[in-house]
């Protein structure tokens, strides 16, 4: 998708329709997603009603703040590249592309063996740590993906692929790294706010 | 060598190489090794049941001998091997990581990793990722038109292509092949049934079988679908493909290897769970239901591609003139399929993964032991699969009413009335699901909603039902094949609405809850919904798509023996149900009284059967040998019956113009579109 924008016009389809057309395909694209995620907040709401595992709340803040501020930058990066400021479009794509790996370290690296459901350290496995697991996992793998993504952006424009009237491919992977931070908006507070703690604590 | 020759040494070695392949894996995976077959006379259920898998196994790998022997260089040919690899690597990584993890080699979790990296490494094989990884390199690849370059043009078909009539005869192909393997199936189980006592099967193969069948016909009806929607919405709208051709080739790429992983189940124990694949069973069978998981889960993605594809190709690449309501019925309800396939194809894939995690990573999300829920894994399915049926019959339904008119000569009665009832059935499909659970012990609170939204569903099905009584009221009826075809589905679906609310209804569903009647009902609404249509469309569109004419007297006898057949089956299960008869068992009491029945069900399944081949026999000789076909032999109004048949590479030669509305046949002066805008008003519209 990242490059569609090289491609010609075929078939007499017009550059403004093909980009009307890709950005109509993404958002169906999100709304499947979304059917994927809400989907794992039912199960969550199923399974936990209105309990929850006793989470680190210092860590779960950093993670989701490093998050929102990934946001900024990825859509600076693209306001950027629209004005053909390529260096900040690099610098801003390279601070998303840190602030989502940092988010991977802090979810992956450090909540899943610091959680008290983690029977690696003593926990308490059992459906807690189940649905914890499945969702942080679910989404980290999102997250991956959009990093990976981010990635292959940075590379192209680094190679002066993208400017003032060929921007698709940010616009795109920045959109589709808005959603995989909205998806987080809504599983934090699912994680670490609602319901009453239970279970094994700090 | 001739061609026919390596074929052949390719089948042979093929399958060899998969009977051998497979005595390894089962002693891998800690089954018994196939090396003794047990001999005839010791009786035919161990012999059977111990030659089906291997049998299975060298069909496979023939099958990729004989492609390979035909030619090296098919996409076909490459995918498989990539799937191969694929398969090697994703067992040597999980492994690998098991092993940094500190665990040993576990045979389950092997397989898991090599049927998730299969499809991949089918996908690179078959080139269907090569320009978008192309892209990341930032390099420019135009769109590919005709057949590759240097090949003979029937090698098109058998690799990747981004031509949608392409990819649209390369869906209905693989659906028409895998529906034959699934009827096979029910072939099997149904000569068992035909009397009490066990004939020939065991009931780990007789669970294996009727779980196959399940899910085999439903990849079979969702490629069918595909092939119809892929092949007539671009033409119906007058585009020159879909929105995102690569998109197209890559989604229809995608079914295949899922396909064969869902077929390979049967050799690692098959699985017993039916295809609804309801925990906790699922999660304590064999290794073969991680097969059928990861295959439908791949498979969902297809479908969620497809219709992403459908739905922008719908609403931005219209001919000038056509708004919404003056497109054709067809492509309405392609609209409202994919509108239910893009979103709710998540659901099932989320709980079939819930199930692979289960088993591997020993979660425990529907084990009550761990605090888990059984119910969840149910309503999770469930909210794919209820509206899933509607995905199956919406473009059936869409297909009656885009034939009717054109076979009766009249406009097709309330149009607007039907385009929305497919919305309206498409947006009620969400609020149903709990009415398959009525039995399971969901909250009380939610039976009597389920059971109300459940019967609302009637309405805008009977709103269809008007309109095709409508159209054909006093209309100048003439009955070719498509015709028979259409008329039978209308009295076949009737059957399965009929049967519905009896199902529907808490009271009477807590009695007819898994029996034949259950079986009876959805075969009715499976053949009425899309068995029918879709024949009716193949033999309908196929002059356009072949330019030949099909044979009439051999298209009537495969209609006569299918509605007949078809009627007698489903009637006499839902007899059998309402005696008592439970689904998804190998075995009878003959107290029942119910062994009569089976016959004649097994009897009419051989009738149906028989019908399907001779009308797959009619197609395939047709296309090869049938009398050249007029441009537009049924008169009809849409654009792709104006230009000729076998269809140009990029459908129109020039954009054609919306002028009126699709259905008008008989109104004097009428036009639809007008085929040529920039010499003038040449209408097109038939005479009649």
């Amino acid at each position: 998708m990242t490059a569609e924008a090289h491609t010609p016009p075929a078939g007499g389809i017009s550059p403004a329709k093909r980009l009307q057309m890709n950005r109509l395909g993404l958002w169906l694209f999100l709304l499947s997603e979304t059917f994927l995620f809400g989907g794992i907040l039912a199960a969550r709401f199923y399974l936990w009603g209105a309990t929850r595992p006793h989470l680190d709340q210092i860590l779960g803040l950093s993670v989701t703040a490093m998050l929102l501020v990934s946001s900024f930058f990825i859509n600076r990066a693209e306001v950027a590249i629209k004005h053909d400021d390529r260096i900040e479009f690099l610098r801003s794509t390279g601070i998303t592309i840190l602030l989502g790996l940092l988010f991977l370290v802090g979810v992956v690296g450090l909540e899943w063996r610091t959680a008290p459901v983690n029977p690696a350290t003593g926990g308490e496995f059992g459906i807690y740590g189940d649905v914890l697991f499945f969702m942080t996992g679910m989404h980290a793998f999102h997250v991956l993906t959009g990093v990976i993504l981010l990635g292959v952006v940075a590379y192209l424009g680094y190679k002066g692929h993208f400017h003032a009237r060929n921007f698709y491919g940010v616009e795109a992977a920045a959109i589709y790294w808005h959603f995989v931070d909205l998806v987080w908006v809504f599983f934090y507070p699912a994680l670490y706010l609602m319901g009453v703690a239970v279970g094994p604590g700090h | 060598m001739s061609r026919t020759s390596r074929m052949f040494l390719g089948f042979v070695v093929g399958f060899v190489a998969g009977a051998v392949l497979l005595t390894v894996m089962r002693a891998l995976v800690g089954l018994s090794p196939l090396a003794a077959i047990p001999a005839l006379s010791a009786g035919f259920t161990p012999f059977f049941n111990a030659l089906a898998p291997l049998l299975s196994a060298g069909l496979l790998l023939g099958a990729v001998g004989l492609m390979l022997g035909l030619d090296p260089a098919l996409g076909l040919a490459r995918g498989l091997v990539g799937m191969a690899i694929g398969f090697v690597l994703g067992i040597l990584l999980t492994h690998f990581v098991r092993l940094g993890l500190g665990l040993g080699w576990d045979a389950e979790s092997a397989w898991v990793g090599g049927a998730s990296l299969a499809p991949i490494g089918f996908l690179l094989g078959v080139g269907a990722l090569s320009d978008w990884l192309k892209w990341t390199r930032g390099m420019h690849t135009p769109e590919q038109h005709g057949p590759p370059a240097g090949r003979p043009a029937w090698t098109r078909y058998f690799g990747f292509d981004q031509n949608h009539k392409v990819i649209g005869v390369q869906y209905t192909v693989t659906g028409i092949l895998i529906m034959g393997v699934g009827g096979t199936l029910a072939m099997i189980f149904r000569t068992e049934l035909a009397a009490v006592g066990r004939q020939f099967l065991s009931p780990d193969a007789f669970n294996t079988y009727i779980s196959l069948h399940g899910i085999i016909m439903i990849a079979s009806i969702l490629l069918g679908i595909g092939g119809l929607a892929n092949y007539l919405v671009p033409l119906m709208l007058g585009a020159s493909d879909m929105a995102f051709p690569r998109l197209n080739g890559f989604a229809f790429w995608l079914t295949v290897p899922s396909a064969i992983l869902i077929i390979m189940a049967i050799f690692f124990g098959g699985w017993d769970t039916g295809w609804t694949g309801y925990a906790p069973l699922s999660v304590r069978g064999p290794i073969g239901i991680n097969f059928f998981m990861i295959g439908m889960f791949y498979f969902g993605f297809s479908s969620i591609l497809g219709s992403l594809n459908l739905i922008v190709t719908t609403l931005k690449m219209r001919a000038p003139g056509m708004n919404l309501f003056r497109m054709p019925i067809f492509v309405w309800a392609i609209l409202s399929t994919s509108l239910i396939q893009l979103t709710a194809t998540q659901f099932i894939g989320l709980s079939f993964l819930m199930v692979v995690l289960e088993r591997n990573l020993q979660m425990g999300f529907f084990n009550p032991a761990e605090g888990g829920n059984v119910i969840l894994f149910q309503h999770l399915f469930w909210f794919y699969s209820h509206p899933a049926v509607y995905i199956f019959i919406l473009p059936g339904l869409g297909i009656i009413s885009e034939l009717l008119p054109v076979f009766s000569r009249k406009p097709l009665f309330g149009y607007k009335w039907i385009a929305l009832s497919s919305m309206a059935i498409a947006l009620m499909g969400f609020l149903v699901w709990g009415h398959h659970m009525f039995a399971a012990g969901i909250e009380d609170a939610l039976r009597v909603p389920f059971m109300y939204s459940t019967m609302l569903v009637a309405v805008p099905t009977g709103v269809k039902f008007f309109s095709w009584l409508g159209t054909v009221w006093r209309g100048k009826l003439f009955f070719p094949t498509p015709m028979l075809f259409v008329l039978a589905a209308i009295a076949v679906f009737l059957i399965g609405g009929l049967t519905g609310p009896p199902l529907a209804t808490i009271s009477t569903d807590l009695h007819l809850h898994d029996s034949y009647f259950v079986v009876g009902h959805f075969h009715a609404t499976m053949f009425g919904g899309f068995v029918f249509p879709f024949f009716a469309a193949l033999y309908f569109w196929f002059p356009k798509i072949t330019g030949r004419m099909y044979n009439e007297r051999l298209g009537q006898i495969h209609w006569a023996l299918q509605t007949v057949g078809f009627y007698t089956m489903s009637l006499t299960m839902a007899r059998a149900g309402l005696l008592g008869m439970r689904r998804r068992i190998v075995d009878y009491d003959p107290a029942l009284g119910v062994e009569g029945m089976q016959l004649i069900v097994t009897i009419a399944g051989y009738i149906i059967f028989l019908g399907v081949l001779i009308g797959v026999y009619n197609l395939w000789i047709s296309a090869k040998r049938g009398q050249v076909a007029a441009i537009n032999p049924w008169g009809s109004r849409s654009p792709e019956w104006q230009i000729p048949s076998p269809i140009p590479e990029h459908n129109y030669a020039e954009p054609f113009e919306v002028v009126g509305d699709p259905y008008d046949y008989g109104l004097p002066g009428s036009v639809y579109v007008n085929m040529s805008p920039s010499r003038g008003a040449a209408a097109s519209t038939p005479a009649h």
